[in-house]
């Protein structure tokens, strides 16, 4: 009968001292096991078989006497490890990454900049003078915090997989703003040659590949190209593969998390956990411990940080990156931040939460303003300075985009080209009809603002 | 997803049947010039290929469900004791994994051999194939591409696969810019375009009618070639009705050839088209007067359509007859009634009579 679930009450039994065989040292802590519709179990009862292993194929575990329900509560959640706190104080001296001055300016000064250019692009696409835009807004840390680590660990040659939302990454590797204007632009100058929506940036140079609107689709190529990196000679390498956590929930993510794992791939899987996919918050997103909750379940080291916290976030990618090439194998890092901004110039995020809260986030826990609390502190920070940086990097974006909107677009003929290596007689028996009905109602396509 | 198909292995192993009662007649390929031959059946050829394309390059992997014994049909056997575990290997149970996994590689410029276990099954990689592999090269604006991918499946019917092992989807990925889609007729053929797909700076698919893994068997030329992706093949002259196919059908069609000469006094020419997307326009048209396009796969939107569309748009003046399509009935591809569902050669016999007529 049914009702057996019924009468007997959920009796959580608090084990003494259960401890989970060989956990990171990041959460030794203890860990409790509840056990449903049983009364009362004592820990020698249940491990009467002690002693005997499983010989299973699929897991190597003990056996118990009687049923252990394991509950996700039961389960600590995973700490989120922060350096600085909200007055830009490092509460751990041990915990200081010792930046130059030089170094933490240009972490600041490339958040400004992204933070700059955001504001005006965002603004010219409410104008109509450009099609779409997203933000960064609130998560440039995760962006710099990684990327700053090349002064100390990371390298321009890790190869970086987006999702969109990594403009910082960019930034911090010298990507211009030249650059980021003229694709969105999609102008002649565009390397995308205009074939792309706005934000979907890619560089050969930097070893940034070109953003793709599908989500998830990136996180198992990462995989993929961190074990062919991994079999080359003296490879010095590793792939570092950003998602959303509302992208986290997609069969590809489940895919590159596995893969990862089984294949030992030197690969960094960050989830920038923002609370929102679009409208959706993060507890109709998951009932689980997060991303990084997922971690330990496909048998990857795992860490979660403050990604408003732009030396947590440092700290926490230079111990990956060290993870993973030492190791050859993955590494999930979990960085947990506010998604600031609406999802998009499409999108009006006050239909679904409140500004109040928006404002918290936008304000005191916001990564710029603690690093600039962090700088205050060190006497590191000019007002005057700064506010003519802002004002040069204004003056730039808005000359900039009064450059690239003049650019012509490319050759209309870029339309057929690299969808193949060369291009087969089908696409160019097409390109010729196209070409002929161009020449026949010339006054009904745009020809003259795009190059000859 | 090998759920059955170690028991189909088994089956087409054991039960000689099989072969027996298949729904067509073997044609061997002519002999070739080659001098250095050797008797293969199709997966040994698949299997050489794959031999000599990760001997000539250290960069090439091999990956996929099971492929590391061998494969459930025996194509990667013995490969991975020659080439090392990190070059042919397992992968997890994931069809989007393999194939996301495989651009990734590709992507870092080294050659991916991806294997999904049966063409049924490349639906759940079909986003990776589509949205990704496919535009790679077009939407980064040529910067980065993933042109060293290729990804076998096999295909068709096998006699008693139903609906999930019988499959042909060629024309979903032929709506696709940007791949490469071939189905060889033979071991000689799969030799030939397994080493052309590799080789290939675009992403490509082969599909490989399993029926044929065994039963097909030829004197294949034991060093590399490369069989011209985009390439018809016209297998048999005649001036009366061409007879268009590819994979196991052309096989059924060269019968009908065959019986149509003896029977009707008809004299028909047979073309494999071999590469599905690009396809060879030039090798169909203004030859005849009459065609028959055949296809395992259903009818409504079959890659026959296209053919048929393209023949009546650029031949129409050169047609005495409507263009017939025969091909699998608009249904899932069912079990017991396999015998009642293929375009068998009595099928295409009839479209014979009625496009003469």
């Amino acid at each position: 009968m049914l009702s057996i679930s019924r009468s007997a009450k959920p009796i959580q039994i608090v084990l003494e001292r259960f401890k989970v065989i060989d956990r990171a040292n990041s959460f030794k802590d203890v860990k409790t096991v509840s056990s449903l519709f049983v009364d009362k179990i004592k820990f020698d009862t249940m491990v009467a078989f002690a002693g005997h292993t499983s010989v299973f194929p699929g897991a190597k575990a003990a056996f118990v006497s009687q049923p252990v329900f394991l509950m996700p509560k039961d389960i600590e959640s995973i700490p989120i490890y922060r350096v600085l706190d909200r007055d830009g104080k490092i509460q751990d001296l041990t915990q200081d990454p010792n930046l130059s001055k030089e170094t933490v300016q240009k972490m600041f000064r490339d958040m400004i900049l992204l933070n700059t250019m955001d504001k005006i692009l965002y603004e010219s696409q409410r104008q109509g003078r450009i099609s779409f835009y997203m933000t960064n807004f609130g998560e440039e840390a995760s962006h710099i915090g990684y990327n700053s680590s090349s002064a100390a660990a990371l390298e321009i040659r890790d190869v970086i997989y987006g999702q969109y939302r990594e403009a910082g990454v960019l930034v911090w590797r010298g990507f211009t703003i030249e650059q980021f204007i003229d694709q969105c632009y999609g102008n002649e100058a565009d390397v995308g040659k205009g074939k792309q929506m706005p934000v979907h940036y890619g560089s050969k140079d930097l070893n940034f590949v070109t953003i793709s609107s599908p989500l998830a689709t990136q996180m198992p190529q990462a995989v993929g190209a961190a074990y062919a990196m991994k079999r080359r000679k003296n490879n010095d390498a590793c792939v570092v593969c950003y998602f959303g956590e509302g992208a986290a929930s997609e069969g590809d993510a489940h895919a590159a998390f596995n893969f990862a794992a089984t294949l030992n791939c030197p690969v960094i899987l960050f989830c920038r956990n923002n609370g929102f996919a679009i409208s959706t918050p993060a507890h109709e997103q998951y009932k689980g411990d997060g991303i990084a909750g997922r971690g330990p379940g496909y048998g990857i080291a795992t860490i979660r940080v403050d990604g408003t916290d732009v030396f947590a976030v440092y700290n926490a990618m230079k111990l990956c990156r060290e993870y993973v090439m030492k190791e050859s194998k993955p590494a999930v890092l979990e960085a947990m931040a506010y998604r600031v901004g609406h999802h998009s110039t499409s999108d009006d995020s006050t239909a679904y939460r409140s500004s109040a809260e928006i404002e918290v986030w936008n304000s005191v826990e916001h990564p710029i303003s603690k690093l600039k609390n962090y700088m205050v502190k060190r006497d590191w920070f000019n007002e005057a300075e700064e506010n003519d940086f802002v004002k040069d990097i204004r003056k730039k974006v808005l000359k900039q985009i009064s450059i690239s909107e003049k650019k012509l677009k490319p050759n209309w003929k870029e339309l057929f080209t690299d969808v193949y290596n060369d291009v087969p007689l089908h696409l160019q028996e097409q390109m010729n009809e196209l070409k002929q009905n161009i020449e026949e109602n010339k006054s009904y396509y745009p020809v003259k603002n795009f190059k000859a | 997803m090998n759920r059955h198909s170690r028991y189909l292995f088994s089956f087409v192993k054991t039960n000689k049947s099989v072969i027996r009662t298949s729904h067509f007649t073997y044609y061997p390929d002519p002999p070739t010039p080659a001098q250095n031959k050797q008797k293969m059946n199709m997966f040994q050829a698949i299997n050489n290929a794959m031999d000599i394309a990760l001997g000539e390059d250290a960069t090439a992997l091999l990956f996929g469900e099971d492929v590391g014994f061998g494969g459930v049909f025996r194509c990667s056997i013995n490969l991975r004791d020659k080439y090392g575990k990190d070059r042919v290997f397992n992968t997890p149970l994931c069809e989007q994994g393999i194939a996301g996994f495989a651009i990734g590689v590709a992507n870092a410029g080294a050659t991916a051999i991806a294997e999904i276990q049966f063409a049924d099954y490349i639906f759940p990689a079909f986003d990776q194939i589509i949205n990704e592999a496919a535009k790679f090269r077009y939407r980064s604006g040529g910067i980065f591409d993933c042109g060293s991918l290729t990804i076998r499946a096999p295909c068709g019917a096998v006699g008693h696969g139903a609906l999930y092992h019988s499959q042909s989807p060629e024309a979903y990925f032929a709506h696709t810019p940007g791949l490469k889609v071939v189905v060889p007729r033979g071991p000689i053929k799969a030799k030939g375009l397994l080493l052309a797909c590799v080789r290939d700076p675009n992403p490509c698919l082969v599909f490989e009618p399993k029926v044929l893994y065994r039963a097909a068997v030829e004197e294949v030329p034991a060093d590399a070639y490369v069989s011209e992706i985009g390439k018809a093949d016209v297998l048999r002259k005649g001036k009366d009705v061409t007879l268009i196919g590819w994979g196991t059908q052309v096989h059924v069609l060269l019968e009908v050839a065959e019986l149509a000469k003896k029977d009707l006094k008809v004299d028909c020419e047979v073309i494999d088209l071999v590469s599905i997307l690009p396809w060879d326009k030039d090798a169909i048209c203004k030859k005849t007067g009459r065609v028959i396009v055949s296809h395992e796969a259903p009818l409504t939107q079959g890659f026959g359509s296209e053919i048929s569309a393209s023949i009546q748009e650029h031949c129409f003046l050169y047609l005495e007859a409507p263009v017939k399509r025969v091909t699998g009935w608009d249904t899932p591809f069912p079990h017991v009634f396999e015998p009642f569902y293929l375009p068998n050669k009595y099928r295409c016999l009839s479209a014979i009579k009625e496009v003469i007529n």
